[in-house]
């Protein structure tokens, strides 16, 4: 089935078998890889990506039923050579390990703060509640978030003893 | 190695730089193989038992031969290799006889997923079902059926392990110090107890992905998410036969490990489908269901811990029975017993002590490395146990442990001595109990108690971790200058996430005194390319390959003070160096630049002298032996890192349900190299740590199938499951032979969090729990004295889960 579709600003024209997941488009037949899968069943988040403007898992969407819509992933942040200041956060508070999840959190984390200026902290864990880390414990994570809103005092730090 | 320079002397190391890989991580540039295609690629798909034990009388593929797009299908018969670390007791396929549910019995590969998938669908076979052994306490009856009959003729390795042909039980490890039954005899307390643990999957987000090419001549590119590129093709040419120059193991960025992706996985079985193929790449990336089933697991363990203590409080004897269930394979779980039993009282001195650990087999899916390698297991049963101990002797838990933690004097369970350098338990426990207020309640808490109507209750635990490796166990760092001076650093280790690269760079940098931006560390690993490193395991990384980019960047110090002298015409003993030049240190005008001598220095009239600058560190771990076999006895340690947590818990009597209000995390690191770093790994740990206390573990049915292999049934600790209060600790009492005196700590972190919590449930409510995880019906059971429900193989033929096999609509 041919669809058209929007993907971070430019349209594509692609014929695509209707089983085929919005994920996998995104990944084999545009090659935007930096969007992951983690589990295909809409439960870990590394998939996310804003769909018409909100985040979902890309997983659990068809690519027909993309026709028409406006998708952005992370290929389309930082454009040009800087970080956004989410990137720009995130790589200051040490919020990436294995960086498997880093792509959907950023999309997840970008949402929070386009709907809310300064989120509280349960807000912050609430919004990526549904995005799995399994190597930070989502702590300094959330402390980009509170960077990038201005609250970097309430970071923690190692302490020596 | 500099383990008595102050931090306040140091330029980059103990510092929070610049991580080197996020930038490329933030912006989905990084490559996965999961996210590789490669000219002419099939995708693989495999035909998995349905059945924990069952015979494979027939295999009919001839319809799925017959598909559109279907270029080779491989089956066990075909199939004469067997692989393992340890025990050499895996095949890439099963052959004869399936031993465990989600086990691979045919493989398939096609051009596209989807033809692969529906070529495994049109596979038959005929299984005869077989009664399966599943409880690994049932694996050791008289009985019970042999997972593995013909054990007696395994490969294995002699020097550490023992395999017990005719039984289940792969290895049997024994430690004896002292006169036990005497000092039992003398005990003024003797107390018993039991603890357990189900099995746990690892969940690396970037699940198991390997691409293989079997080129012609039997050149074999191997491009996979392993956690050691060396090993695996080392493993790999064994069981082939191949030629170390023949294989080529590649490792991009990797998406989590933890101790999964340690050893040898998938590779040879996409190697067989792409020799099958006529040498076209072969790709396999396991489904999150596979992760759990087809691939390793964490094992699961039944503790027996029986204790003497004298009339003061010490701990006089005791006796030990580890029972550590490796499901159907025991390659590397083995090694998880043997180094389990080595360390299985905790950080305590025990004067006399009888250990037995045995690894057995059973039906199920099969254990290997996981981080912390048997110590979050075993420590939960030791560190409840010093609690219970406390209780029944009615002295305080937190004294108990204090009166009989490791101190420099003490002997360890194989005989090593402890000194003031091996590092400060007894700090580590006191900093955390400093830090929530362990003993009384504060004025708030009380207030907190009284209006919610939830008891609050405050735990410790300690732990101890050394890593678990050959004594023999090797690694090296090449470190190359670029034209402008920079320099490339070259290791075979891997940084899946844990940032070792980044405090390797620092101390390169600090050792070449340059400045960090020049300093790059190659992101992917690549056996043709990069000198060995034996596996990224043990949390032996810093400290192995951190001394051996030391000893390089001193090497590449020297070789360009030789090329220097030769072109300033001075001695070399007279020069010195800053980040750029190489100068006479008392004419510091007459210099040379790096740059200039990088790649081969041209003199005025043109001759050359010198050549590429290169420095080469190798390192090997010191002064470690074999155990003795009989008792135990040796030295397997090359550092001990130790540790403790506390946890404020409050809970609700009535329903079992709790919250964790804070957890403070306390670790000896020797030195924090890069803070940010290191409070990373405390944290992610100790959030792994939770999701084994509170809420992960296999089910199975009672014919062995895997009830919750999914995100969905089996869920992992989301940010809406972090305490309220995180707050990290590190001591640093220098590792004499470590760099700048750092110790490892990227396990240790996830080790003693449940007892803590455990010991803090206890507290607040009486309620003793002896198996892991605490589930909210886990406390409200303990809580009014009834057993736990053993339900991690479930009584009822069809478990509660969505995803149960027969709840599925497809079957």
């Amino acid at each position: 089935m041919k669809i058209k579709v929007t993907v971070n600003g430019q349209l594509y024209e692609r014929d695509v078998l209707e089983h085929k997941t919005l994920l996998r488009f995104l990944r084999e037949d545009l090659g935007l890889t930096g969007t992951k899968e983690g589990c295909g069943m809409g439960e870990c988040g590394a998939c996310t990506v804003f769909f018409n403007g909100k985040v979902m898992n890309s997983c659990m969407i068809l690519a027909v039923e993309a026709d028409g819509a406006t998708i952005d992933t992370i290929e389309g942040e930082s454009r040009g050579p800087s970080l956004t200041d989410i990137q720009k956060a995130m790589e200051k508070n040490n919020s990436v390990q294995c960086g498997f999840c880093t792509p959907g959190m950023v999309m997840s984390i970008k949402e929070l703060l386009q709907n809310k200026a300064k989120p509280s902290i349960p807000e912050i864990k609430e919004a990526i509640e549904g995005n799995f880390c399994r190597c930070t414990g989502y702590v300094q994570i959330i402390e980009a978030v509170l960077d990038v809103t201005g609250r970097s005092k309430e970071k923690g730090e190692l302490k020596h003893v | 190695m500099f383990d008595t320079v102050k931090t306040s002397d140091l330029s980059h190391v103990g510092k929070n730089g610049h991580r080197e890989d996020t930038i490329e991580k933030l912006t989905g540039e990084a490559m996965y193989v999961s996210d590789m295609l490669l000219p002419g690629m099939l995708h693989a798909q495999l035909k998995k038992s349905p059945h924990a034990r069952a015979k494979i009388v027939k295999i009919d593929y001839s319809k799925a031969a017959a598909l559109p797009g279907v270029r080779a299908i491989v089956t066990g018969d075909e199939l004469d290799y067997r692989l393992g670390l340890y025990v050499v007791d895996k095949r890439i396929l099963a052959r004869g006889e399936v031993r465990h549910f989600g086990e691979a019995v045919v493989a398939v590969a096609a051009d596209t997923a989807e033809q692969a998938r529906a070529a495994v669908d049109a596979i038959e076979v005929e299984y005869e079902v077989l009664p399966p052994v599943l409880h690994h306490m049932d694996a050791l009856k008289d009985d019970a059926p042999l997972v593995h009959p013909e054990l007696g003729s395994y490969d294995y390795m002699a020097a550490a392990f023992t395999p017990k042909p005719g039984t289940n039980i792969a290895n049997h490890t024994k430690l004896r110090k002292g006169d036990v039954d005497k000092a039992f005899a003398e005990s003024e307390w003797i107390i018993e107890r039991e603890y357990s643990c189900p099995s746990v999957q690892h969940v690396p987000m970037e699940t198991h992905v390997a691409i293989v090419q079997w080129g012609k001549g039997d050149k074999v590119n191997i491009w996979s998410s392993a956690q050691s590129p060396f090993t695996v093709r080392n493993l790999f040419c064994h069981a082939f036969g191949l030629s170390h120059s023949q294989v080529r193991v590649q490792v991009p960025y990797v998406g989590g490990g933890f101790g999964g992706k340690a050893g040898i996985g998938i590779e040879p079985l996409c190697a067989v489908l792409s020799r099958k193929a006529g040498g076209r790449p072969v790709k396999f990336q396991a489904s999150r269901e596979e992760e759990f089933s087809l691939l390793p697991c964490r094992s699961a363990l039944t503790y027996r811990i029986k204790t003497g203590v004298s009339a003061t409080g010490k701990i006089v004897a005791q006796h030990m029975t580890m029972y550590w269930d490796s499901g159907a394979y025991a390659d590397y779980a083995v090694n998880v017993t043997r180094a389990s039993g080595f360390s299985a009282s905790g950080p305590y001195e025990i004067p006399n002590a009888w250990l037995d650990a045995y690894t057995i087999y059973t039906n199920k899916p099969y254990g290997t490395a996981y981080r912390g390698f048997g110590h979050v297991e075993f420590h939960w049963a030791v560190e409840r146990h010093m609690e219970l101990v406390a209780q029944a002797i009615g002295m305080d838990p937190f004294v108990f442990r204090l009166k009989n933690a490791l101190r420099p004097g003490s002997l360890t369970m194989t005989g090593e001595e402890i000194t003031e350098h091996t590092g400060n338990v007894i700090k580590c426990l006191e900093e955390a109990a400093k830090a929530i207020c362990y003993g009384n309640l504060t004025d708030e808490e009380k207030a907190r108690q009284k209006k919610t109507g939830w008891k609050i209750g405050k735990g410790v635990a300690a732990l101890q971790k050394a890593p678990a490796m050959p004594p023999f166990t090797a690694t090296s760092v090449v470190l190359k200058m670029n034209e402008d001076g920079s320099v490339l650093v070259n290791l075979a280790l891997t940084d899946y996430g844990q940032g070792t690269y980044t405090s390797v760079r620092q101390i390169v940098a600090e050792r070449l005194g340059f400045p960090l931006e020049k300093i790059k560390v190659a992101f992917e690993s690549d056996t043709d390319r990069d000198p060995y490193d034996w596996q990224t395991v043990a949390s032996k990384g810093l400290l192995l390959s951190g001394n051996a980019a030391i000893l390089a960047a001193e090497d590449l110090i020297k070789n360009a003070y030789a090329v220097a002298g030769e072109i300033l015409h001075c001695n070399v003993c007279d020069l010195g160096h800053d980040g750029d030049k190489i100068f006479i240190k008392h004419h510091p005008k007459k210099s040379v630049s790096f740059a200039s001598m990088a790649v081969g220095h041209a003199l005025p009239n043109g001759n050359g002298v010198g050549g590429p600058l290169i420095g080469v560190g190798r390192y090997i771990a010191q002064g470690l032996s074999n155990l003795n076999k009989e008792d135990g006895q040796g030295n397997p340690a090359i550092d001990w890192t130790y540790g403790a947590h506390g946890i404020i818990v409050e809970v609700c009597e009535e329903t079992g349900e709790f919250h964790v209000l804070k957890i403070a995390s306390v670790y000896d690191v020797g030195r924090a190299i890069h803070p940010e770093i290191v409070r990373g790994q405390a944290i992610g740990g100790m959030l792994q740590g939770l999701g084994t206390a509170i809420c992960e573990g296999y089910i199975y049915d009672q014919q062995g199938r895997l009830l919750n292999p999914s995100f969905t049934d089996n869920k992992i600790p989301t940010a809406k499951d972090l305490p309220l209060e995180i707050e990290c600790f590190v001591v640093e009492t220098p590792q004499v032979d470590g760099p700048y005196g750092a110790r490892g700590v990227g396990e240790h972190s996830m080790i003693s969090v449940a007892p803590a919590l455990g010991n803090a449930i206890q507290k607040a409510t009486g309620a003793e729990i002896m198996h892991m995880p605490m589930r909210f019906e886990d406390v409200w059971r303990a809580l009014r004295h009834k057993d736990p429900i053993d339900n991690w193989i479930t009584k009822s033929p069809i478990g509660s889960c969505r995803s149960a096999p027969e709840a599925r609509p497809n079957g």
